[in-house]
């Protein structure tokens, strides 16, 4: 096998999840930056549409860092899904694609099933509910809680606050609800 | 071993801490260089974050069906990815203050407590629903519009009037 059909395989949860923590380090060395990525979301408000919102009224410009790591993930995104990827569909549980098939999810190529996540189907219920429903809960979810996936259950368990595990396991918890209580009758719309 | 307390410096920490999540929560304005720093120095943090996009990809972890599979407790692997990545935060973060490791700066590295309030209940249960159904959480939202999925741009946008809304009203929330 040569170099880059190596690189080009996806990388186990053993390599990735190390490189994810040291992000860490890195941003707290690189200039004291906690590690943390839904506060983005809060500075484009800021920045865009502060309206006369008190949470808004800060000088957003003093976070540009974060603005600027959510740009690069961007470009990060982009170079690796075209130039790193082997374009082979992510190999998942048997029994998830058993339970997709069943709603006609059967294209496993991207990182959103296209079958369900594309531009026309912004017009569906479906697609309405799972993409702007969706985000519009990541976006109010997360801020309420102070923090997402990257400065709650990375940073925040790093530096042992409790606080952070408490978010952690909520994210948990509304996941496992809506995968499984509430996910199966959207999908059958 | 130094206790914590004694490597941050607590009165910067109090003195910004007046509101409960604005400060502490989000660390807004409290890592900031004391010295100055040329703008154009914040050029690593874009580079940092295409590296985090390539590992977010790569590591299959913006897939919205390791998602699903995580939350059918169908695989390791999103526990995995998410476990060992806290472990060596850990690990790394107590190095940091047991070596008290400074900036390449030279000033000391600054970490404030977390304060516990409902938000991070009733805001963390909203997320999650929201993490199953997009199959994103914010970081991924951006890696998955780069690995072209254009119409996350959509869910994006949503997630920010989403951020919006919540500073909106969130005087009315219960915190």
């Amino acid at each position: 096998m040569s170099f880059i059909e190596w690189i080009k395989q996806p990388w186990p949860w053993y390599v990735a999840g190390p490189l994810i923590g040291l992000m860490v380090p890195t941003l707290l060395i690189l200039g004291n930056r906690t590690f943390g990525i839904s506060s983005s979301l809060r500075h484009a408000c800021a920045a865009c549409a502060p309206g006369d919102i008190a949470f808004f009224q800060y000088d957003w410009k003093k976070e540009a860092w974060n603005l600027l790591f959510v740009a690069g993930i961007i470009v990060g995104g982009f170079l690796a899904a075209s130039f790193l990827s082997n374009g082979l569909p992510v190999n998942v549980n048997p029994k998830l694609v058993e339970e997709m098939s069943g709603y006609g999810i059967t294209n496993y190529t991207g990182t959103v099933p296209t079958d369900i996540f594309n531009w026309p189907a912004l017009l569906t219920a479906r697609g309405l509910i799972m993409m702007v429903l969706g985000g519009f809960l990541v976006g109010f979810g997360t801020r309420y809680a102070g923090g997402c996936t990257s400065g709650h259950a990375i940073m925040g368990l790093s530096n042992l606050q409790w606080p952070s595990l408490v978010a952690t396991v909520s994210f948990m918890a509304g996941g496992f609800i809506m995968a499984n209580l509430v996910l199966p009758f959207i999908l059958k719309l | 071993m130094e206790k914590v307390a004694d490597i941050k410096d607590p009165v910067l920490v109090e003195e910004k801490n007046t509101d409960f999540e604005v400060r502490s929560l989000d660390a807004v304005c409290i890592n900031q260089e004391e010295v100055p720093v040329p703008k154009w120095h914040l050029i690593k943090y874009m580079l940092l974050g295409v590296l985090f996009g390539i590992i977010l990809v790569k590591s299959e972890v913006i897939s919205w069906f390791r998602i699903q599979e995580m939350f059918r407790l169908q695989s390791i692997h999103m526990f995995g990815v998410i476990g060992s990545a806290v472990v060596v935060g850990m690990i790394s973060v107590f190095l940091i203050k047991k070596f008290k490791v400074k900036t390449i700066y030279g000033e000391k590295v600054v970490l404030s407590d977390k304060k516990f309030n409902k938000g991070q209940i009733y805001g963390g249960l909203t997320f999650g629903f929201g993490w199953a159904l997009t199959g994103a959480c914010p970081g991924p939202l951006f890696a998955q519009i780069g690995s072209g999925a254009t119409v996350i741009i959509v869910t994006l946008l949503s997630a920010i009037a989403g951020t919006w809304i919540y500073g909106r009203f969130r005087e009315k929330l219960p915190h």
